[in-house]
């Protein structure tokens, strides 16, 4: 791989993890518990769509084969697609819905961290915009996490159990592969070292104050996302993302 | 009879036109900030584009006119509603082609609302940022937000987000109001 291609893989990996917990969060679209939540949820997924357009962008212009972003999201299969499977799993009970956030939050926001300083001006600038909203973003899940915790017997089991079932997932987002190392190198991508113990840190931090207990740092883990092996939901989610533009291809009024 | 009606066509023409009292080499960049000072922000039509910063700058060319416009939030569906009213806003000032740039960096932040802007967004009912951007915390206490209604300073935050990316819902404790704060980021 050159080191451009690289690049677009690491990319395509942001954007398409931004774009899936941003379709996964919109399906809460007038079913959320409450109205503050559904404003909350909605602006959480506006935010976590316009950064994936900002990296697809980015990509379209260095693949430079005629995709634009739109056709990076809409007509890829799931193969094709790169994000971590924590972000493709159901949005399930409140509680799941807000660990699945709270695990992602924790490695979205080191990483844009991270990516601010990156040696790619590109990359910095949007990370620079990112790392605002991921700030915002892990403020309020976080918050959600210790309510729910250290909240009734109810809430307490059922995040609990949320940690429990999401756990194997959380490998995935800490554990580099050469594409990671590569873009380390490269002086864009995170330190892989500071980011596994930046994001334990955190996560235990606010288990703690939760009165929750994480799992094993290496306890089995479920990978793949990253190369393209998914879950069985992440199909699901594409044929309802993709149905329209699949339907209908090239129009340009919905 | 066959003499041909004033059509659709000519009205096309003629609007293509650069209106005849137009001198767009004569507006200076001061005469400009002042026009997009009309542009008002769609979502928060109180204030104006200029007023929240994020019209970032403007500059000459020869002949062209060039503007840096930067998006409030990654996601925000304004975005190109904002560049298209300031397109428009230009061209009916007899500014033909005018640039416009989407700039991210360095990142909006709502240090730049104008302190003008602020008193508008308080008069609209919208509580202003409180502080600075840089103060920021991660975890930190919640700020105290004074009611843009009585003023108060008893009031509690209802939801981090709000009707708009760039808002949170408050209540205040005093007058019952619930309102809008202008996130501060």
């Amino acid at each position: 791989m050159t080191q451009q291609q690289v690049l677009q893989e690491y990319l395509l990996r942001l954007a398409d993890s931004d774009m899936i917990l941003g379709q996964r969060l919109s399906e809460l679209t007038g079913k959320a518990p409450a109205v503050e939540e559904e404003l909350a949820v909605m602006n959480v997924a506006l935010d976590l769509v316009g950064q994936a357009r900002n990296w697809y962008e980015y990509a379209a212009e260095l693949i430079d084969d005629g995709r634009d972003a739109d056709k990076l999201v809409f007509l890829r299969d799931a193969h094709d697609y790169r994000n971590l499977l924590m972000v493709e799993q159901p949005n399930d009970d409140y509680a799941v819905t807000m660990a699945r956030q709270f695990f992602f939050d924790v490695w979205h926001y080191f990483t844009m961290k991270s990516l601010v300083n990156a040696s790619d001006e590109r990359v910095a600038n949007i990370a620079a915009k990112a790392v605002k909203e991921a700030t915002y973003h892990l403020r309020r899940s976080s918050e959600w996490v210790k309510r729910m915790g250290d909240g009734t017997e109810e809430s307490h089991r059922r995040i609990q159990d949320a940690f429990n079932l999401l756990w194997r997932f959380t490998g995935e987002l800490v554990t580099p592969d050469e594409i990671d190392h590569a873009m380390f190198k490269a002086g864009i991508g995170p330190d892989p070292e500071q980011l596994k113990q930046d994001w334990f840190g955190m996560v235990r931090e606010v288990a703690a104050q939760a009165t929750l207990t994480t799992g094993e740092e290496d306890a089995w883990m479920y990978m793949g996302g990253k190369r393209g092996e998914h879950t069985e939901h992440l199909g699901h989610i594409l044929a309802v993302m993709q149905f329209l533009p699949r339907a209908y291809p090239d129009a340009t009024t919905w | 009879m066959n003499e041909r009606e004033p059509s659709s066509v000519d009205v096309l023409i003629a609007s293509d036109r650069v209106p005849s009292n137009a001198h767009p080499e004569l507006l200076t960049e001061d005469a400009i900030w002042a026009l997009l000072d009309n542009v008002k922000d769609p979502e928060v039509p109180a204030v104006s584009v200029v007023e929240l910063g994020i019209v970032r700058s403007l500059s000459w060319d020869g002949k062209h006119l060039s503007v840096d416009v930067t998006p409030t939030y990654s996601g925000c569906p304004a975005t190109e509603l904002i560049e298209e009213l300031i397109e428009e806003a230009l061209r009916a000032a007899g500014i033909r082609d005018p640039q416009i740039n989407r700039v991210l960096t360095p990142a909006w932040t709502t240090d730049w609302i104008t302190g003008e802007g602020r008193e508008k967004l308080r008069a609209f009912g919208i509580a202003p940022p409180q502080g600075s951007a840089s103060k920021m915390s991660l975890l930190g206490a919640d700020e105290v937000i004074a009611c843009p209604l009585c003023g108060s300073e008893n009031s509690e935050r209802l939801s981090e987000f709000g009707s708009t990316a760039c808002k949170a819902l408050y209540r205040c404790l005093d007058c019952r109001e619930p309102f809008d704060y202008f996130k501060c980021i």
